[in-house]
């Protein structure tokens, strides 16, 4: 019997394997974040321990940081003694750091592909979830916690039960206005938030193939959001042209050598996997979240449901709650909700392609009366481009507030947070109560939509403008 | 690691969905750099509503949490796990877990027992009717029992062990270290170093 992609990476990564207890996986890439890594290294140090793989090994700042201020130490005392730690431990244990001010630093999910770190076939982990972005590329990547973080960093290895196999047939095209976004989004409100639980997914289709690796991105970031351990797409010409070239990307007869395994990793004709599920993608149209999980999603088209529409009595109560939360009516159109502020940015949306789309719409508008659009670049990198391009002035002529790089309004650690009742349209990837501020509520979107939205004032599209 | 075998205490019930990672503990409170303190952020948003479970009286005190279906979605912040520690849980009760908190866990030493919905249901009508029960759980034989309810719950075998023996996980897989250096000489040349 043949074997998906997946299995065949799994595979090629099992160190040791015994009935009875999970495979031993080596790691080939871990990224590290202020975060979730501190309670790691102390692990370490209390037990004596080293960095086994220092050069499979990289730290970023990117979660807790400002994106204001840049050339001034961090305000918030909590939040720079993290940042610090990070600094000793990497210092301490030497590991690579891009630390604020590096011009590799980033959003980690942004940094490890911009570099080329993130290549085919690999395993990669970090401790954050949305790890399950690097899955675009063909690689093994999911998030872990920091218990799994201090084990990575001792052994590059992680003790893992393999996962189900999905497949995730994506018929038909995407119909011109809809994007990457709108195919997860909608996708995440047909399976719900657990509908991927206990599965590594892959992404099939020619909507696929014919998708950017940057909007690939974006569909394997919010894996996650619908409960999938891992997502991926098998790798092709388009991959091979994205990596070809980057910093860490092999060279020469390596170059050679890798893409002939790169090639090698698709799913057999013969495999079988554990589940299969179907979206149809010519029925997807620019699509937004009404409530407080990314499965509560409708058609932007649409309206917000009534509660007593959901047959499900979970739903049905969680339906009521999250409308309370919202502050919304059932049966209010969705193009009718007010938004208070736009965030551009991400690892799920603030790459430079990202960056263009959004630039190329506002250009020649406005931001909406009473609304803010913050826009803020994955990385850097992202942002040296954008000022090259002269996408900056686009925002900033705009109205909207361009800013330095980080994780940002996604999860509000840094001074960037809605206000109590605040309503937003954000390119991110959750929508949790209280995610992007406390009281904070968030509607996910596309960049198409966020920008659209950030003009008219309301959730709209650019079909609106 | 702490053994765990078995343990008994006063069951809360959660009736909700859905309870993600940013519900247990917002992001504002992740910044600390040790494993301990993250009580105060435990469920922040609703432990300011005196209607909330863990603010009555009968409660308070709580170490078993059973809770609606897909607990602990979303980020894979362990800092999730060690809140709920902090604050006295020992187990949580539920129909489904993301996969990540259940990860989280079993390596942190806090129980994530998986029952059928219907298991919930009916404890939290047992505990509705009797505030301040207690509810035991047995690892060694998998049994949820409280008042005339006894049900079984899932548990992986590996987890289940690493928990009832109390073991590191590091320990365990560096006693293997032969085995990652004979994989580690087998890499192909062309994979990526960071530095």
């Amino acid at each position: 019997m043949g074997k998906t992609l997946a299995e065949k990476i799994w595979d090629d990564h099992v160190v040791r394997s015994a009935v009875g207890e999970p495979d031993l996986l080596f790691i080939d890439l871990h990224l590290l974040h202020e975060v979730t890594s501190p309670q790691a290294f102390d692990g370490l140090r209390l037990a004596g321990r080293k960095v086994r793989r220092t050069d499979l090994t990289l730290a970023t700042e990117d979660h807790n940081i400002p994106t204001t201020d840049l050339d001034k130490p961090i305000a918030d005392p909590v939040s720079r003694t993290q940042v610090e730690t990070l600094r000793r431990n990497a210092e301490e244990f030497g590991v690579r750091l891009y630390p604020m001010g590096n011009i590799e630093q980033g959003i980690v999910h942004v940094v490890g592909p911009q570099l080329g770190l993130t290549q085919p076939g690999m395993t990669v982990v970090c401790g954050d979830s949305h790890t399950s972005t690097h899955g675009a590329f063909g690689a093994l990547a999911f998030g872990i916690g920091t218990s799994e973080v201090e084990h990575v960093l001792a052994t590059q290895t992680l003790p893992q039960a393999k996962p189900k196999m999905m497949a995730v047939e994506v018929i038909g095209d995407l119909p011109a206005g809809s994007t990457a976004k709108d195919l997860i989004l909608a996708l995440i409100t047909q399976e719900t938030t657990g509908g991927g639980q206990g599965y590594v997914v892959e992404y099939r289709g020619d909507a696929i193939r014919a998708l950017s690796m940057e909007e690939r991105m974006t569909i394997c970031n919010m894996s996650i959001e619908w409960g999938a351990k891992a997502g991926l797409i098998a790798p092709d010409q388009t991959t091979f042209d994205y990596i070809e070239g980057r910093p860490h990307a092999p060279t020469g007869a390596d170059w050679d050598a890798a893409v002939a395994y790169w090639q090698s990793l698709v799913t057999d004709d013969d495999a079988v996997f554990d589940k299969v599920i179907t979206i149809d993608a010519t029925k997807v149209t620019p699509w937004v979240t009404w409530g407080t999980n990314p499965g509560q999603g409708v058609a932007l088209s649409g309206n917000v449901p009534v509660p007593a529409d959901f047959e499900d009595e979970n739903e049905r109560i969680a339906a009521e709650r999250a409308l309370e939360y919202m502050g919304l009516t059932g049966g209010t159109p969705m193009r009718d909700i007010k938004v208070d502020t736009v965030f551009v940015g991400s690892c799920t949306n603030g790459r430079i392609s990202d960056l263009r789309r959004a630039a190329e719409l506002l250009e020649g508008h406005q931001v909406a009366e009473g609304t803010r659009l913050l826009v803020v670049p994955g990385s850097v990198r992202v942002r040296l481009q954008a000022e090259a391009e002269g996408l900056d002035k686009v925002f900033t002529a705009a109205g909207a507030e361009w800013r330095g790089a980080g994780c940002s309004m996604c999860l509000g650690m840094n001074p960037d947070q809605l206000a109590p009742g605040e309503r937003s349209a954000s390119t991110s990837n959750r929508n949790f109560e209280g995610r992007q501020g406390k009281g904070g509520r968030t509607h996910l979107v596309s960049p198409d939509v966020a920008i659209a939205t950030a003009v008219t004032g309301h959730l709209a599209s650019p079909a609106d403008l | 690691m702490d053994k765990f075998s078995s343990h008994t205490g006063i069951g809360a019930p959660l009736r909700r969905s859905n309870v993600d990672t940013d519900q247990i503990i917002p992001a504002v409170y992740l910044k600390r750099v040790t494993r301990t303190g993250f009580e105060d952020g435990l469920f922040a948003a609703w432990r300011n509503d005196p209607e909330f479970v863990l603010n009555q009286d009968a409660y308070k005190n709580a170490t078993v949490l059973v809770a609606g279906p897909d607990f602990g979605t979303g980020s894979s912040r362990e800092h999730a796990v060690w809140a709920l520690q902090n604050y006295g849980f020992k187990v949580v009760i539920s129909a489904r877990f993301a996969d990540i908190f259940r990860g989280n866990s079993g390596k942190a030493g806090l129980l994530a027992a998986q029952v059928e919905e219907t298991v919930v249901e009916a404890l939290w009508d047992y505990l509705d009717a009797n505030p301040g029960a207690e509810i035991s759980i047995d690892l060694e034989t998998r049994t949820i029992t409280a008042g005339e309810i006894s049900e079984p719950f899932q548990i992986d075998d590996y987890t289940r062990w690493r928990l009832l023996e109390g073991l590191d996980d590091i320990g365990i897989t560096l006693g293997h270290a032969d085995q990652i250096d004979a994989y580690e000489a087998t890499r192909p040349a062309f994979k990526p170093v960071t530095s």
